[in-house]
């Protein structure tokens, strides 16, 4: 895997995530405060507030205060909604307009055929 | 179409890589964005690191490496090996590695997006090292990571706008296009228009050959050729022999052809320096013995020989060369003679070629000899051949290098069909023959061309002996030079007649001596004779004289006795 973070933070993350069963660890970069940052981190506190309801942490870094970040955790686009927790890494970009497609994604409503990707 | 109203050159960045910032007169565009487009293999990762560590270390400018394919331990290890010690450069800081990872797996598109995380990893990779320099190979690979590329293609084109306006000095690189005409599988030449440079590395019959071309340079003037390139341990190396062009200066400056007799027939002094020389012949006519002789003689007068030996190893050319009384082992340990030897299908015409050119620059001999290049058309088309060898002589000329080629003829086949193309860049071509007679072959040579000086037109039949190559004395008949035997029995014949003519001669002397002893003796009778009449002549006038006298006296005495007369 590419994502190297501090092994004793992954561990650490880890460690919690057996303990809490099911608790989602959701990282949201965003690039300053631009109109489809703000969609973005309004969408995903929607959809944890209404799905992930006391089983979420979630993150929301700047990546112009932070850039030092971007190398570390792989960001390409903005905004970028990481899921770190549970496994496997997942990488959501774009507004995260599409609720479904990020329900899918985060497990938590079961994928549908039409969603099979191609590639 | 812009026009230039006298304005300063485009400003370039020296990439460092050899002979590449010849072609380029300079290098890449400066603060703009170069596109390096080429199949997998051809080195466009190497082309990219080269332009960052050789920026980094020669030209004091740091550089950015982003990576979308290879991670930092796969490139750290690669160039490793190449002599790059990635990991020392990025402590100094003179280096930044980036890798970008992109997995479409792990990616789910939920809406409008930018690549600004991009942006901002390269402003900080930037700021961090104050980067002059970056690279990113290969850009492309965001297509298989986004699906919507309505957004990259926009994204792509705000990016290289970035760069400039960072005024960073960029190389992007991309993979080539599999339809025909297509330079970049993404079609990201229209992204950029400054710089574009093609890599190549074509397979013909199982032979490899990389090449490079500068597709368009904008603003810039720029070698248009494909030129061959070398991927080695000293990184890439782009031979840019085609630049040499036609314009090289020449001198009246002559070399020896190692063979006393032979100078005599090129107006006494031999070769013109720097010139090119054709020895072609038939198999076993002396080819590699003529060019060993020349090497032999430039070698002792102290100038350093090159041999492409590309039919016989160096042993075997030392040792069959000793039996013609040269010994070639001390000139090799005194550094001035090289063997370069190798079979001709162990690389590609360009590559051998860029081998070649890389061993000459490295050796800087006053000479070289390859042997033979009719081998180097295995290797190519006649066509190739031509070009590569008019690129080699060209170079070799420029350097004032004397080269001589021998070219091995295929019996029975005409030899101006067989030399078509390559006799043409040829100053002087010397043919080799055996002509068969009287059930004996004999080698003859004689001077088909040499411009620029008088020659002899005359065959010449030559033996080789311990004592070398010797030419012996030219004996013509009705049918040609007369050879072998043939010489030696018309040398008989013409004392036998020489002999016979000394004799005649002698006899025609003798009859001269014989007629002049008999004329003579008539001269001395008929002297003798008039001697003779002249005496009896005298004689009767004395007499007639006395007689006259006597008579006056005896009339006196009368007429005195008579006194008829008073006298006194």
């Amino acid at each position: 895997m590419s994502d190297k973070p501090p092994i004793k933070s992954a561990t650490e993350a880890f460690e919690k995530a057996l303990n809490e069963k099911g608790t989602y660890i959701l990282k949201l970069f965003v690039s300053g405060m631009t109109p489809s940052s703000l969609r973005a981190i309004q969408n995903i506190r929607d959809i944890c507030q209404k799905h992930l309801a006391g089983r979420y942490e979630l993150e929301v870094i700047d990546i112009y205060q932070q850039p030092e970040l971007g190398k570390q955790e792989q960001i390409i686009a903005a905004p970028t909604l990481l899921k770190k927790l549970p496994a496997p890494l997942q990488q959501f970009i774009g507004d995260l307009s599409n609720t479904e497609k990020i329900l899918v994604g985060l497990n938590i409503i079961p994928k549908t055929p039409a969603d099979e990707r191609k590639d | 179409m812009k026009i230039s109203h006298g304005i300063s050159a485009l400003p370039k960045s020296p990439t460092g890589i050899k002979g590449f910032d010849e072609i380029t007169f300079g290098g890449l565009p400066k603060g703009r964005p170069t596109l390096v487009s080429g199949g997998a293999g051809s080195g466009k990762t190497l082309f990219g690191m080269e332009f960052i560590i050789r920026g980094a270390v020669e030209y004091a400018e740091p550089g950015v490496f982003v990576s979308f394919e290879e991670s930092e331990e796969d490139l750290v290890a690669n160039f490793k090996s190449l002599g790059f010690d990635l990991v020392q450069l990025q402590a100094d800081k003179k280096l930044y590695l980036d890798y970008v990872h992109i997995d479409r797996s792990e990616i789910e598109e939920t809406g409008e997006f930018n690549l600004e995380g991009l942006f901002v990893r390269l402003g900080f990779a930037i700021d961090a090292i104050s980067a002059r320099r970056v690279v990113l190979d290969t850009l492309e690979a965001l297509f298989s990571g986004f699906a919507n590329q309505f957004i990259l293609r926009s994204e792509i084109r705000r990016l290289f706008r970035w760069l400039k306006d960072r005024g960073v000095t960029a190389v992007i690189t991309a993979e080539r296009g599999s339809l025909e005409g297509g330079l970049t599988r993404h079609g990201l030449e229209e992204y950029v228009s400054d710089c574009v440079i093609a890599l190549d590395h074509r397979v013909h019959d199982q032979l490899s050959t990389r090449r490079m071309r500068v597709v368009k340079y904008r603003g810039s003037t720029h070698g248009t050729n494909e030129y061959p390139f070398l991927l080695d341990e000293g990184g890439i190396s782009v031979l840019p022999i085609t630049s040499v062009g036609l314009d090289y200066a020449v001198t009246n400056e002559r070399i020896s052809t190692g063979i006393p007799r032979l100078d005599v027939m090129f107006g006494g002094k031999g070769f013109f320096r720097g010139s090119s020389i054709l020895i072609s012949g038939t198999a076993g006519t002396g080819k590699t013995s003529f060019a060993s002789q020349f090497v032999y003689n430039t070698c002792k007068n102290g100038e350093r020989c090159l041999y492409f030996a590309f039919e016989e190893s160096s042993s075997q050319i030392v040792r069959n060369m000793r039996s013609l009384g040269m010994d070639l082992e001390p000139l090799i340990g005194k550094g001035l003679l090289r063997y370069e030897s190798v079979r001709p299908t162990s690389f590609g015409l360009e590559t051998h070629l860029a081998k070649m050119i890389q061993i000459i620059t490295e050796f800087t001999p006053s000479a070289i000899v390859i042997d033979p290049i009719s081998n180097m058309i295995n290797v190519g088309s006649g066509y190739d051949v031509k070009i590569a060898l008019m690129r080699l002589v060209d170079m070799l000329k420029s350097k004032l290098i004397t080269s001589l080629f021998t070219s091995l003829l295929q019996a029975g086949r005409d030899i101006v069909d067989e030399h078509v193309g390559v006799s043409s860049l040829m100053d002087t071509w010397m043919l080799l023959r055996e002509i068969e007679s009287g059930g004996e072959a004999n080698r003859i040579i004689n001077i088909v061309k040499s411009r620029g000086m008088a020659h002899s037109n005359q065959l010449r039949e030559f033996v080789m002996s311990d004592q070398g190559i010797e030419f012996v004395d030219v004996y013509t008949g009705p049918a040609g030079v007369l050879t072998g035997t043939a010489r030696v029995v018309q040398e008989a014949r013409e004392k036998t007649e020489w002999t016979r003519i000394q004799r005649e001669i002698e006899r025609k002397k003798r009859d001269l001596e014989r007629k002049r002893l008999v004329t003579e003796a008539r001269i001395n009778e008929l002297q003798a004779r008039m001697d003779s009449d002249q005496e009896e002549i005298e004689k009767l006038i004395q007499e007639h004289q006395m007689n006259s006298q006597t008579a006056s006296q005896v009339s006196t005495q009368m007429a005195r006795m008579r006194m008829a007369d008073t006298q006194e």
